[in-house]
């Protein structure tokens, strides 16, 4: 397993590569929305960080796993709360690990219902791999390949941190 | 009167999570609030563009209404139908029972069409445990309602709207008002208020108005409305159930209306944030004047919107409890 940056290093990363992503494609006023609850710190650092005046959303896709016929409801579902429209809107979506894609795909649908963005870019602190869906982030601090028994979680949201377990 | 059900885990799976909702009682406050807090989450789906979630996609619900009502069967539907689910609307009085075929029967059927989950709302206190007994198991059923016995979503939306307004339940003096007697949705209130932790309920109602023993349910009885609205936060009026009324239990509407009708002049006794709420249909001068439900301190419209995302929270509840009990949840993998 390569060595973990430290929490500001990544950020550093994240912040850089979303800068780069605006302006290839010229965005000026994205949307920021974190998904709950690693990808909401994140996305209160890189607002601050990005110096947008506008507030970033939660999104919590409780509503929307495809995992409801396992699993049932996650009890401890909080509203989503989006600040703003979507419709037309450039989005960033932030979340902290990204490893199967469902929950991007779970986020994703969620945003629709808000209504139609002129686009997505997904921004993630970790990525793990073990990609089970055709999603892939446009940004990414670090990646890190996991033995089977390793486990990383996101602990915050003062200080950032990233927690490694053995299982 | 039903003080105490005779089944109430028949409600919950071995984990305690909620797989039937019949009845309040046996629902600790932990459950409850667990409830209110899930519908917040779904009253701000209620607030976006596409009003609507994919939790139940594919499953079907049969609204199984033996007793009308237009409201109740209403915003059910609209919760299944915002939850993703199919809906069977099915009007008991015009379809096979009217025919001859036995309840058990007609429920046999519906199973065989795959349902997932049955609202039953019927004239008979216990039909929904009944049913729940002897449902096949996998399906969930909700009490929209039965006999005198429980009408506990209504009661949960309106604690979700006491909620809402007064930020909790400490400290609260709640009133409910009117017809207690053939009230089901009071037995559900009384309960909830006290589960949540509300101070004091009082019960304002004539006498004849009242069922036998009802301070066992854990409310003081008040007979003179004036003395009752004394330093009231919320308080509940309640349908007179004209069509329920059997023999002399009031002198006339308008006697009713002068000693417990809600006017300007009695809501001015209670404190100036009291929130008036009625589960509605309103009858406008039997129990309540219209300034006062049309006026400020009235949130009886909340009560509906707040109604289908309680309703959506219990059917979404209820039906993850199924699934976990059939115990699918082993393979749970986690989603990254």
């Amino acid at each position: 397993m390569t060595a973990l940056l430290n929490m500001d290093e990544l950020l550093d990363q994240l912040e850089a590569g979303v800068r780069k992503h605006l302006q290839d494609r010229q965005i000026e006023r994205p949307a920021l929305i974190g998904i709950r609850t690693g990808g909401v710190w994140i996305a209160d650092v890189l607002q601050k960080r990005l110096g947008l005046d506008e507030p970033y959303g939660e999104l919590d896709i409780s509503f929307y796993r495809d995992d409801f016929s396992r699993l049932g409801l996650n009890p401890r579902v909080k509203p989503s709360h989006l600040p703003f429209e979507t419709e037309d809107r450039d989005v960033i979506l932030v979340d902290d690990v990204i490893m199967s894609g469902r929950t991007i795909r779970a986020a994703m649908n969620e945003i629709f219902d808000y209504g139609r963005p002129a686009s997505i870019i997904l921004a993630t602190l970790i990525d793990l791999g073990n990609r089970e869906l055709p999603i892939h982030p446009d940004v990414v601090a670090q990646t890190l390949t996991l033995k089977e028994s390793q486990r990383v979680k996101l602990r915050g949201p003062d200080p950032l941190r990233i927690e490694m377990r053995e299982t | 009167m039903i003080p105490n059900d005779p089944f109430p885990s028949l409600q919950l799976t071995a984990a305690g999570q909620l797989k039937h909702f019949l009845t309040l009682d046996g629902l600790d406050r932990a459950l409850l609030t667990d409830i209110l807090d899930t519908a917040d989450s779904f009253i701000e789906v209620g607030e976006r563009r596409i009003k609507k979630v994919p939790l139940l996609r594919g499953r079907t619900v049969v609204n199984l209404f033996f007793e009308s009502s237009t409201r109740t069967r209403s915003t059910f539907e609209l919760a299944a139908k915002r939850l993703s689910a199919d809906v069977l609307n099915l009007d008991i009085s015009t379809s096979a029972t009217s025919k001859g075929e036995s309840l058990s029967d007609t429920l046999l059927n519906l199973e065989a069409m795959a349902s997932d989950m049955f609202v039953v709302r019927h004239s008979q206190s216990g039909a929904p445990h009944f049913i729940a007994e002897s449902v096949t198991p996998g399906v969930a059923i909700i009490n929209a309602g039965d006999g005198r016995h429980a009408h506990p979503t209504q009661a949960m939306l309106d604690m979700l709207t006491i909620r809402q307004h007064k930020g909790g339940f400490e400290g609260l003096k709640v009133a409910i008002v009117g017809d207690i007697l053939h009230s089901r949705v009071a037995r559900s209130q009384i309960r909830a208020l006290n589960t949540l932790g509300a101070e004091e309920v009082r019960v304002i109602a004539p006498g004849t108005l009242l069922p036998t023993d009802v301070e066992a349910l854990g409310c003081r009885v008040e007979y003179d409305m004036a003395a009752g609205m004394k330093d009231l936060d919320v308080v509940i009026m309640l349908r007179l159930q004209k069509e329920r009324m059997e023999g002399a239990l009031l002198p006339s509407e308008r006697e009713f209306y002068r000693l417990y009708g809600l006017s300007q002049d009695k809501l001015a006794l209670a404190n100036p944030e009291c929130i008036v709420m009625h589960p509605g249909p309103i009858n406008r001068g039997v129990e309540i004047e219209s300034a006062v439900a049309d006026g400020p301190q009235s949130v009886i419209l909340n009560q509906v919107t707040n109604g289908i995302a309680v309703r959506m929270a219990v059917m979404s509840m209820a039906m993850s409890g199924q699934v976990a009990e059939r115990g699918q949840n082993q393979a749970a993998g986690e989603q990254a």
